[in-house]
């Protein structure tokens, strides 16, 4: 029987992958013949989806992008035969786009099938679980303190550090909470691990657990990611079958379990103390620190609280080892990193590189320049509460403390592209909007400053006072930032003054002046 | 009132089952929002007794997150993403058309209760933007011409 592939993910959903599903169902049985239609995850190269891949005997084959309307043709010409038609791209994992990424935490995405334990194991899946079951637990943070692994959610926090603390934290019961609530514009990255090898993302939960003596692991996982909890919970259900989760795992007198909890559309809970409260049940609140979550965490015991990307880069660290991993990227910046570029740029997608290259490679050589033809006039790298970064700034490299020098941040590694039809005004207005409507309101600086930042822009922009109105506005990006207790309320400053400092003529200022 | 009488059994059944659930508040108000489409505020005194809580800490919750909502939805939900990603492909211009076309603004629902229509701060979908959701299911690159004929297909519905 043949096999194809044709991908679960939301973005390859949301071009209609389920309609080519169907199509090619349909028309195959209709010629009488039969057809394994596995259900992957994504290769990432979204303007090629939806993507069918089929596997012959010279390897696989890739077709895209496919309409439905497309399926009668290509069977046509022989896509089960692997033959040529005019969306015929050969083997996927030769394109440029594909073959120059260092694939470490994305390796099985978009080539297994992402709920398939023997398919995970065919593809050196588990094989940092098996390590991880031979060593003590300071040994597992030990390889993940050597690999450099900062954490990928966006503070950049040393990931080993945090697993040290709470390893060494006594308690009766600690907790491993993988903070999946991706609610920055721009960033798929854990939504596609999630969706395409949720395995990846169990199997680093598991070996945290055991690395700090957990027994109890919670997915805290977005509501707008339905597809995503469909993908996880399959993948959960088959490794407590296979004995992967649960008491005496494969034998080791480890227990580890596992549930995946939704959120409820608050930006607010992907802070970590805010998730915390919410898996608590109550309203996402941030707390004060300290003291740390690894300290008093969730139900006020010992917790790792870690992004998707951070956890699931956890297996290939215990597989090679920590100096495998730290062999990648630049300065104090390990490892991979995977981009998302996303927005207005023609060849949008993820790509998983080394830390080192530049913005301009892959606004350029990657995204090949904007969708629109357009000039690229402002990127805004790291999500809502990242800054934008200018074209004279294209040079700087991907690096945590590169950004930190030009007064921006990688966070979660997703670029959103800006032509030279944005409005930067009306950009920094949507960051302070976009503060008050997600503030949790525990601090005045953030409750109260937003809402004041969307006046005064108003009032810059309308031209009352702009010279009075624009030292305010300075001043109160001020309070914000040094006074606000977390994130939401002490980032919002920087896409705001970023866009007033490098364009001020979208204020009505003069160039230089602002 | 007398909706919730219907609505009750249905709600005290979720609370049963959610009863020795760590930190089960979340659950249940999904549970509840699930089954009903929404969350009854005559349920919130029923809630709160089952997990020893006062209304206050309830009401608070529910109010708290964007996703609960406290009246019936209509049929289908439309969520239109009002992201810096959707942004940079002209999603203002799609929100315009599509509130003229519904003839609501957000958090509304159609005369008719075919459509409700909820603002979303990104649903990952980045890579195709504007993005929009009806229901579950998501939809990339959408223009108001798309908007239109998938607002027709599922009108028929």
């Amino acid at each position: 029987m043949t096999r194809l592939f044709i991908s679960r993910d939301s973005t390859a959903l949301s071009l209609g992958a389920e309609q080519v599903v169907k199509a090619i169902q349909q028309q195959t049985a209709a010629q009488g013949q039969s057809v394994d239609i596995v259900r992957n995850g994504s290769r990432g190269l979204f303007w090629l989806e939806p993507l069918v891949e089929v596997e012959t005997a010279a390897g696989r084959v890739a077709y895209g992008p496919v309409n439905s309307a497309d399926v009668a043709s290509l069977l046509e010409a022989g896509l089960l035969e692997g033959k040529s038609h005019p969306l015929y791209l050969g083997n996927i994992e030769e394109l440029p786009y594909f073959k120059n990424q260092n694939r470490l935490t994305f390796a099985r995405v978009g080539l297994t099938d992402p709920v398939s334990i023997d398919d995970y194991l065919a593809h050196d899946g588990y094989r940092g679980l098996q390590n991880a079951l031979k060593l003590q637990g300071a040994e597992i943070v030990k390889q993940v303190t050597d690999s450099g692994l900062r954490g990928r959610g966006g503070a950049a926090f040393p990931t080993g550090i945090k697993w040290n603390t709470v390893l060494n934290a006594p308690a009766d019961q600690k907790y491993i909470v993988c903070n999946a609530d991706e609610g920055d514009s721009g960033t798929f990255s854990d939504r596609m691990i999630m969706e395409g090898d949720p395995l990846v993302l169990i199997e680093g939960m598991t070996i945290a657990g055991l690395a700090v003596g957990a027994t109890q692991g919670y997915i805290y996982l977005r509501i707008e990611y339905p597809h995503a909890k469909q993908a996880l919970n399959q993948a959960i259900a088959a490794a407590y079958a296979r004995g992967y989760l649960g008491e005496n795992i494969l034998g080791s007198g480890k227990t580890f379990h596992l549930e995946v909890r939704s959120g409820a559309g608050a930006y607010i809970c992907g802070e970590e103390t805010s998730l915390l409260e919410s898996l608590e049940g109550k309203r996402g609140l941030v707390r004060f620190k300290p003291p740390l979550p690894a300290i008093v965490g969730l139900f006020g015991k010992p917790t790792i609280v870690n992004n998707v990307i951070s956890l699931a880069s956890v297996p290939v660290i215990l597989d090679k080892g920590g100096e495998f991993y730290r062999d990648y990227g630049m300065g104090r910046s390990r490892g991979t990193l995977p981009l998302q570029l996303a927005g207005n740029i023609k060849y949008p997608g993820l790509f998983e590189v080394a830390f080192g290259i530049t913005l301009r490679e892959i606004l350029y050589d990657y995204g090949g320049g904007s969708a629109s033809g357009r000039p690229i006039r402002a990127v805004q790298v790291g999500g809502p509460l990242g800054a934008y970064v200018h074209e004279g700034q294209f040079d700087t490299p991907l690096d945590y403390e590169a950004f930190a020098a030009i007064q921006a941040v990688l966070g979660h590694g997703g670029i959103v592209v800006h032509d030279d039809t944005v409005n930067m005004a009306e950009m920094a207005r949507y960051a302070m909007e976009f503060c008050v409507e997600e503030s949790c309101g525990k601090c005045t600086p953030c409750r109260i400053g937003s809402t004041r930042g969307v006046e005064v822009i108003d009032r810059i922009v309308a031209g009352t006072d702009k010279d009075q109105n624009t030292v305010l506005l300075r001043d109160l990006c001020n309070t914000m930032t040094f006074g606000s207790l977390c994130a939401m309320g002490g980032m919002t400053p920087f896409p705001v003054l970023s866009a007033l400092n490098h364009f001020p003529e979208d204020f009505g200022l003069p160039k230089g002046k602002a | 009132m007398q909706d919730y009488q219907n609505q009750r059994s249905t709600v005290l059944q979720i609370l049963d089952e959610h009863q020795s659930m760590p930190g089960s508040l979340l659950p249940i108000l999904h549970a509840i929002q699930d089954t009903l489409g929404y969350i009854p505020p005559a349920a919130v005194a029923d809630i709160a007794s089952a997990l020893h809580l006062s209304k206050a800490e309830v009401h608070g919750v529910i109010t708290f997150y964007h996703y609960f909502r406290e009246t019936p939805p209509g049929k289908h939900t439309i969520r239109i993403c009002r992201a810096e990603s959707c942004q940079s492909m002209n999603s203002k211009g799609l929100e315009k058309h599509a509130k003229a076309k519904l003839n609501i603004d957000y958090h509304e629902t159609t005369a008719d209760g075919q459509f409700s229509l909820e603002p979303v701060y990104c649903m990952g979908n980045c890579a195709c933007s504007p993005s929009i959701a009806i229901d579950d299911e998501v939809y990339g690159r959408v223009t108001p011409e798309k908007f239109d004929q998938l607002l027709a297909c599922k009108g028929a519905e």
